[in-house]
């Protein structure tokens, strides 16, 4: 039995991870094979990046050699995946070896595309890459007074995101004691100020005591970096010092290539995370189209499902269980405090207070992530 | 125009409804029909708004067994 998993991301490094230590008796006797296809030899812990965005961490402290959190018994290859052949099981790669498989799991994941925006390149920043996080923090320092305004493309990876990166500018300009010289004015997609309505009726009143405005039905259009003003598709504008955009988000660019999803997010079974019309190929994070979250939480539970039906497959034939939707996102309501959202398909999320025991589960979160990936948490 | 577009955001609270619908509609293209399935209480009034606000076309709004169904066409 060949297994193969495209990417080495949160999703893909569990599946792999996971499935070795439950089928290592089928690997010894070589009756399965695992291995794992990535574009890169590093895996970067994503959700660092916002802490990057605020001088709170340096990039270096996001990496791990993609090799060493991988079992042994993974064959690992650098090797991009560029054509799939899904009638035929098989996959080729950027340097066109031909890998055959049995059962495929693709955790390609997602991609920015802040271009898809006229001026958003050129005129806003973000913290959704190495480089453009560090820029944030250096444009961040130079701030003395004036708007800083936050915009939010759709559909973008974790939803809590822009949340938090308000949180944090109040914190932050707070703390350099200039945030009465700061106005801070966010933006959102629909009509209210977060998707999930537990999240929204609670950060409400929040961002009133700390006097961050907001505007609602605001989906950017366009960006004149010239005049520094951000336009919407519902025809308003705001006049902006500093634009920080969540950037809109696609699937990756091979997904589409092979037209294997619109939009580059492949069809997915939303309980069994197997591609629509493929029984033998599954689907991990940010990679499926599911009305889903696009986290690496969401990825590393869906993860823990894959592995448990791809394995008990082998062993008695048959997948054990579904996918609930399950999600469990912290929420960084400052530089000290947090809270949590976790829900399921089923139940909406019940949000408890911020508290700085949360902040600090967080913190520690924040390296437990590389024994989470090992899939030993 | 293409066939009816099902935009499936039953039983999902993130990204919720509407943001999986503007989603698949930066995807379509003008004159495409979308219809949206939503278990969300507040779709019904929710979508509308948006659809309005923007400059899309409401075709139809319903609840049938407890699910909204709404069909938008995109209009630009």
């Amino acid at each position: 039995m060949r297994i193969l998993v495209v990417g080495g991301g949160t999703g893909g490094t569990i599946v792999a991870n996971n499935l070795a230590r439950r089928l290592s008796a089928e690997i010894r006797s070589r009756r399965v094979r695992i291995t794992m296809l990535s574009a890169s030899d590093r895996h970067m812990y994503q959700p660092g990046l916002l802490y990057v965005a605020f001088g709170q961490m340096t990039p270096d402290q996001l990496y791990r050699d993609q090799a060493s959190l991988l079992e042994g018994a993974i064959d690992f290859h650098v090797d991009p995946a560029v054509q799939f052949q899904l009638d035929q099981n098989k996959v080729i790669t950027q340097s066109g070896k031909v890998y055959e498989y049995d059962i495929l799991v693709m955790a390609t994941g997602s991609r920015i595309v802040p271009e898809q925006v006229p001026g958003l390149v050129e005129g806003a920043e973000t913290f959704y890459t190495e480089a453009t996080a560090v820029k944030m923090f250096k444009r961040l320092r130079e701030m003395q007074e004036g708007t800083v305004a936050v915009v939010v493309g759709v559909p973008h990876k974790c939803p809590i995101a822009p949340v938090e990166l308000v949180f944090g500018l109040h914190d932050y300009f707070k703390a350099r004691g200039i945030r009465d010289k700061i106005k801070i004015k966010y933006h959102y997609p629909i009509g209210r100020i977060h998707t999930i309505k537990e999240v929204a009726t609670w950060a409400k009143p929040e961002f009133d005591r700390m006097g961050i405005e907001y505007e609602t039905l605001f989906n950017v259009s366009e960006v004149d970096v010239k005049n520094k003003v951000v336009r919407s598709e519902e025809g308003t504008e705001t006049q902006y010092d500093m634009l920080i955009a969540i950037p809109p988000h696609r699937g990756m660019e091979v997904i589409e290539t092979n037209r294997l999803g619109e939009g580059g997010w492949i069809p997915t079974d939303r309980f069994k995370l197997t591609m629509n019309g493929h029984d033998n190929v599954f689907v991990v994070g940010d990679t499926t189209n599911l009305p889903v979250s696009k986290t690496g939480s969401a990825a590393h539970f869906q993860a823990e499902v894959i592995a448990e039906n791809i394995a008990s497959m082998i062993k008695i034939g048959t997948p054990v269980r579904d996918y609930d939707g399950k999600v469990y996102c912290f929420i960084e309501t400052g530089h000290d405090s947090a809270t949590y959202a976790m829900f399921n398909y089923q139940n909406p999320p019940d949000l408890k207070p911020p508290s700085k025991p949360m902040h600090w589960f967080k913190m520690s979160y924040n390296q437990m992530y590389w024994t989470s990936v090992r899939g030993l948490l | 125009m293409s066939d009816t577009k099902i935009v499936d955001a039953r039983d999902t609270f993130c990204p919720g409804p509407l943001m999986e619908l503007i989603t698949h509609m930066k995807q379509s293209s003008v004159g495409d029909t979308l219809e949206l399935l939503s278990t969300d209480e507040g779709s019904g009034a929710d979508v509308p708004e948006w659809v309005n606000k923007v400059g899309h076309e409401i075709i139809s709004n319903e609840k049938i067994d407890g699910v909204w169904h709404i069909k938008i066409r995109k209009a630009k």
